[in-house]
Parts: structure tokens; sequence; C-alpha cells
């Protein structure tokens, strides 16, 4: 889905019904972020549809939303280290992105110098007779971005783990910040480099949405089938990443096998391993071949024919389910209220996929499977992705039969006035908002990026309360939430 | 089946790695002042460190273990701490919320020891140059031996570059 949008005037009114159907269960926050001198909302109603709500932020302060509904917290936090508003009412003063370690404070808002001297951060506390705490991080033991896990334990179980993250700011929103389309897009494709393509296509829609354009229908083909191929092949990543954190390797080794080939073939068919750059605002920027095509079909026969015994090795082998069965379970409650996208969510009864919901091209032309679990388990995890890899070889086949010719890249006239828009794009994590403002002169006035991984991250210390601390890689595996994707 | 499945990862699967002939090899050994094989054997424990990656390079690092490219048949391992390790494997431009993170693990690893920037990230920030919030490349924070360039680079291409590191240059 994207669309432009019309800036409604910043109204408090507005603002406080969003937080109060957010606190009643009667809509889900797709995001929250800062602008000039302004906290703005988009929130996904009961109905289905998207409204967007602000609010001007007079004195610097506005009505907090995270006092009333837990999800908003670190996006709200967020917000405040960014642009140096103050949240009222908020019980969690803490900042999230900002650790204190940069020569100012409020990179987008009024910046003021400070001193890089890093800030305390206190962790919420546990008490309990022969409670011990287990800091992990930021620097981990395996290949893997970095990240702060506090445990709380009680012997082998864990009682609270509370993340601190921000390790991997790099200042992407202030960097987007003046930005030509071209540069946009290139730092929106490493926001998070495992869902590239699918940023790719969340910034090019929202400034497509913002110019009033349509990219080519062959470039939605192509988007189409770049965003099938990266699913799969960060699916097949995962799928054995997680047998190998319960120490079967065997899948492990097979599962990267297929990832390989798949990057192999995208290598072919699109000129990178994954895709970055690939696509662009206006269309894409490489064309597919009939030797790409016919690459892409191979890949297709070659894993319905590996995959499947793959899948029974899986499903047959005891001691492995041993491990996934039961474990980690994230309440089907809880991934409402959160609004988990993606894998985490559709394991756990969350019937949404971007895809389907909030259809966009080529998606709207294809009928597709959406699985869904309600187990929460991390075996329920594994059974969503391993049957969405299904899903994507039937997309991919029907894609390709059905590409439209023609060009690739449609010409981005600017609007000659500020204007903006947004897009809702499924990545094989859950749905990306994006959100971009235009200048007048066609430039980056603002860009907000909202990966899946804001609502599954707290969700993960939900998951792993009552499990032993030597399964939270297998949970945390489970996931796969994106550091860099919320850290931006 | 579990038979077919085991088959199914012998060679000829794994490739042929590239030797010094290779110019893109021999051109970064060339960049490297001691060899790491002259100074431990061709046994070489790495320690990844993300300084701020954007992830992608983390992907392209795991596709070294799987069995195109078996990076472990070449003596290569990857260790869980930097108290255990050779080489320092360093991706992303470092931000200034890991600078001290990055700093204390290369204090952790004992000499001799090698320090790799992956990456155009790693290199000198890459995309990201400019920011409030990064250092810049690895070589800002920690002494930097060899830089293997892409974004990311590809296995093949990380491949090369711990070769070049372990056979180092023509002297
Ligand atoms: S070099 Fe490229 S892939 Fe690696 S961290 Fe930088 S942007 Fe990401």
């Amino acid at each position: 889905m994207s669309a432009s949008l019309r800036v409604s005037p910043a109204n408090g009114a507005e603002w406080r019904e969003a937080t109060r159907l957010l606190a009643a269960g009667e809509a889900t926050l797709v995001s929250l972020w800062g602008d000039d001198g302004r906290m703005r909302m988009a929130v996904r109603q009961a109905s289905g549809a998207l409204s967007f709500v602000e609010v001007a932020c007079e004195d610097g302060s506005f009505p907090s939303v995270a006092s009333v509904h837990a999800p908003a917290d670190r996006l709200e936090r967020a917000a405040c280290d960014l642009f140096g508003f103050t949240a009222r009412e908020t019980a969690d003063k803490r900042r999230w992105l900002d650790h204190g370690r940069w020569p100012l404070r409020h990179p987008l808002g009024q910046a003021v110098p400070h001193d890089g001297a890093p800030d305390a951060y206190p962790f919420l506390n546990a008490e309990g007779e022969g409670l011990h705490q287990i800091p992990v991080g930021p620097v981990h033991a395996g290949i893997i971005e970095p990240g702060h896990f506090r445990f709380h334990a009680g012997g082998e179980s864990v009682v609270r783990l509370e993340e601190r993250l921000g390790y991997v700011h790099k200042g992407v929103d202030r960097l987007m910040r003046g930005a030509n389309l071209e540069r946009g897009g290139v730092l929106a494709a490493r926001v998070s480099g495992d869902s590239t393509v699918a940023y790719g296509v969340a910034f090019a829609r929202a400034v497509e949405a913002a110019l009033g354009i349509e990219a080519p229908p062959r470039a939605h083909g192509l988007r189409g089938l770049m965003a099938e191929l990266e699913r799969i092949a960060n699916h097949f990543g995962d799928i054995g990443a997680v047998c190998n954190d319960a120490a079967f390797a065997l899948m492990h080794a097979h599962c990267g096998i297929l990832r390989e080939r798949t990057l192999r073939t995208a290598k072919a068919a699109f000129g990178h391993r994954l895709m970055m750059d690939a696509v662009v605002p206006g269309g894409v920027a490489v064309d597919l071949t009939p030797e790409g095509a016919e690459a892409i079909r191979a890949l297709v026969r070659h894993v319905r024919t590996t995959f499947p015994g793959l899948v029974q090795l899986y499903d047959n082998t005891a001691s492995l389910q041993d491990r996934t069965v039961g474990t980690g379970v994230l309440n089907v409650d809880l991934a409402r209220r959160f609004g988990a996208g993606g894998v985490v969510g559709r394991a756990s009864g969350r019937d949404f996929d971007a895809r389907r919901d909030c259809p966009y091209p080529p998606y709207d032309a294809f009928s597709f499977e959406v699985p869904i679990r309600r187990a929460g388990d991390v075996n329920a995890r594994i059974w969503v992705r391993i049957e969405e890899v299904g899903e994507s070889l039937s997309l991919i086949e029907a894609m390709l039969l059905r590409l439209a010719g023609g060009p690739v890249l449609a010409t981005l006239a600017s609007a000659g006035s500020a204007c903006e828009g947004f897009a809702l794009i499924e990545t094989f994590r859950g749905e990306v908002f994006a959100h971009v403002r235009l200048a007048n002169d066609g430039v980056v006035a603002r860009c907000h990026l909202r990966d899946a991984s804001w609502f599954q991250w707290p969700l993960l210390e939900a998951a792993i309360e009552g499990n032993i601390v030597a399964d939270f890689p297998l949970c945390n595996k489970s996931f796969n939430c994106s550091y860099s994707g919320c850290d931006l | 089946m579990r038979n077919t499945l085991l088959l199914g990862l012998r060679p000829p699967l794994t490739e042929k790695a590239p030797g010094l002939e290779d110019p893109e090899l021999a051109a970064l050994a060339s960049t490297v002042k001691e060899a790491a094989e002259r100074a431990l054997g061709r046994s070489l424990a790495i320690r990844h460190v993300d300084a701020g990656s954007c992830n992608g390079c983390e992907l392209e690092i795991h596709a070294l273990g799987n069995a195109f490219y078996d990076l472990e048949r070449f003596g290569f391992r990857f260790v869980a701490s930097p108290r255990h390790a050779d080489v320092l494997l360093v991706t992303g431009p470092v931000t200034l919320n890991m600078r001290e993170a990055l700093q204390r693990t290369y204090d952790a690893t004992p000499g001799p020891k090698w320090v790799v920037a992956s990456g155009v990230c790693a290199a000198d920030g890459g995309v990201f140059a400019g920011s409030y919030a990064i250092a810049g490349g690895v070589a800002s924070v920690v002494p930097v031996d060899l830089v293997i360039p892409g974004c990311p680079p590809s296995p093949a291409a990380l491949l090369r570059g711990l070769l070049a590191l372990m056979r180092g240059g023509s002297k």
C-alpha cells in the first residue's frame, strides 16, 4: 500500500483519540515518529484503514502514547532522542538511541553540543532470592549484530530479559535530510541489508506516491521477483540457523546450500547477490534477460526437488523437535497488541501480511496463501517459514509467467512543491513502514523508515520468560529481529 | 533419506580456492605487511566484530561457512571470544555507540593480531561517512592490516582477502 498524504492540522484532540483507540486495543500502532516541531503517528483501525494524526510540540512536549500503550515505548524514546521532545506523563524517561556518546544531543531538532560521555542506563530490576544477572553483549559470540541483553535468571530459568539496542545507530534519519532521491534510495537500501530489496521498494513507493507517479508494469513485476527471492534466501538462512542453534548441523548445511544457490541466482538475474540498489525510485535499475529468467526458473525447480526432503528431515527428527516445540512461546494476545508483523506475528495467530492486506503491485494481481499458526513457539515460526517458501516459489513462477514487457524505469518529475507519501511493504520479517516528505526542490526533507523489528524485539523479551538461558539463542534466531533496522 | 542428504554435501559442491596466481588475491596480499602464516602457521582463529554494519556484510561472512566455500578447510575458524582470536574481522562504519566496544575487543585480543576491515563501510564509513553518529572507518579506531572492498564483499572476495592475509606479500 502507498499513497500520498494530506497533512491535517496538528490537532491534540485527534492525537488523544488515536491514543485511546490504541490503549483500548481497537487500533494497531503502525508507527510513531518525530518531524519538524511535531510528532506524527500512523494507526491501523480495526476496519483495516490507515489513519494519520499529528500533534504540535509547542513548548517541546507532547502527550505520551507509550504511557498507555507499551508498543510505542521505544519509538517514542527514539523520537525524543532525535528531536529533543519530551513525552508528557511517560514513566520511562531513559534515552534509547542516544547512549550519550555523540558529540551532540537532538541531531534532528535543536541540536545542543554534548561532551560524548556515556549515559548511565539503569536496567529494570527483578528481585527475589537467588536471582542473578547475566549481561550479554554488545559484542556477541557469533557472527551477529551487536546489542546488549540483560538477563535476570533464577538458576537456569530466565526471570526477565531486557534488551538495550542502539549500538549500530548510524544517523540515517539525519543523512536522509537534504539527500536527493538517488542517495535516499542508496541509504534506504542499507538500513537493514538482509531486507535491502524490500526497503528499496518501500522508499521508492513512498517517493512515487508523494510525486504522484507509478512505476512501469514491468518494474512492478521485477520488484516482486526480487522481493520473493529475498524472502526465500532469508527463510533458508533462518530455518538452517535455528536448527543449528538446536545442534542439528545437517539442516544448516543443506539450507546454506539452498541460500547460496538463491543468491547466485539473484546475481545472475539482477547483478548483485543481495540485489542491493536494484530497486530505485521510479522503477528498477536492472532489467531481467531471458537467461536471467531461466536461471530463476531453474532455481525454483531445484528447490522444489530438494526442499521437501529437508522439511521431512525436520519433521521426523525427534531430537530437533524436542528443542523447538513448546520453546519460546509468544502468546496470541501479545502478538495482536503489539501488532507483530511477519513470521513472528503469523506464528502467533496474527493473520496479517501487507502483500495481501494492504495490497500493492505486483501482489494485487496474484493470489497466495498466508500461512498461520497459533502455537507461537519456535516450531511454529519454523513452519510458517517453511510454508512461506512454498508460496513464494509459486509466486515467482506466476510472476515470471505474467511479466509485462516495456520499460523498467519511469522519469521522476519533481512536484515543484512540498509533498509527502508513505508505503507499507512486506519484508521477509514483517512490514516496513516508509514515510517520505519531499521539499520544494525535490530533495528529502524527512524520511522515516520503521522496521518490523520495532514491535518484535519487545515480544522476544516476553517469549523467553520462563525458558532456560541456554535456549535464548534458539528463540532469538527464531525471531531474527534486525538490529540495524531499528537502530538506524 | 539421511544418507542421501549426507551425500549431497560431498564434493564437487566445494569449489577450488583461488591461489596466489589470482591477480585480485595477489593485489590484496601485496598490501599485507606480515603474513599471518609466518607467525602462526596455517591455523587462524577469527573473531568477527560488527561495529555498525547494516548486516549485509554479516550475511556474506556467514556464507563463507557453506559447502561451496567451506572456509575451515584452509585452517580458518570463527571463535566466540577475542581472547581466542588471531584476527579481528570488522564490519560496518564504526558507530560512536560501538567505538568503545571495538576498542575493548581489540585490547582483549592477544598479540600477534591482525585486523581486517571488511566492506566499504569498514574501509572509510561508506555511505554513512560524515554522520554525527559515526567515528569513521575501522582504522580511525584500531590499526588495520587489510581492507577487503565490496558492499558487501562477496564470500569469494572475503576468501581471497583472508588467504591474502595468511600468505602475505611477496617478501
Ligand atoms: S559495506 Fe555495504 S553491506 Fe557492508 S555494512 Fe556497509 S552498507 Fe552494509
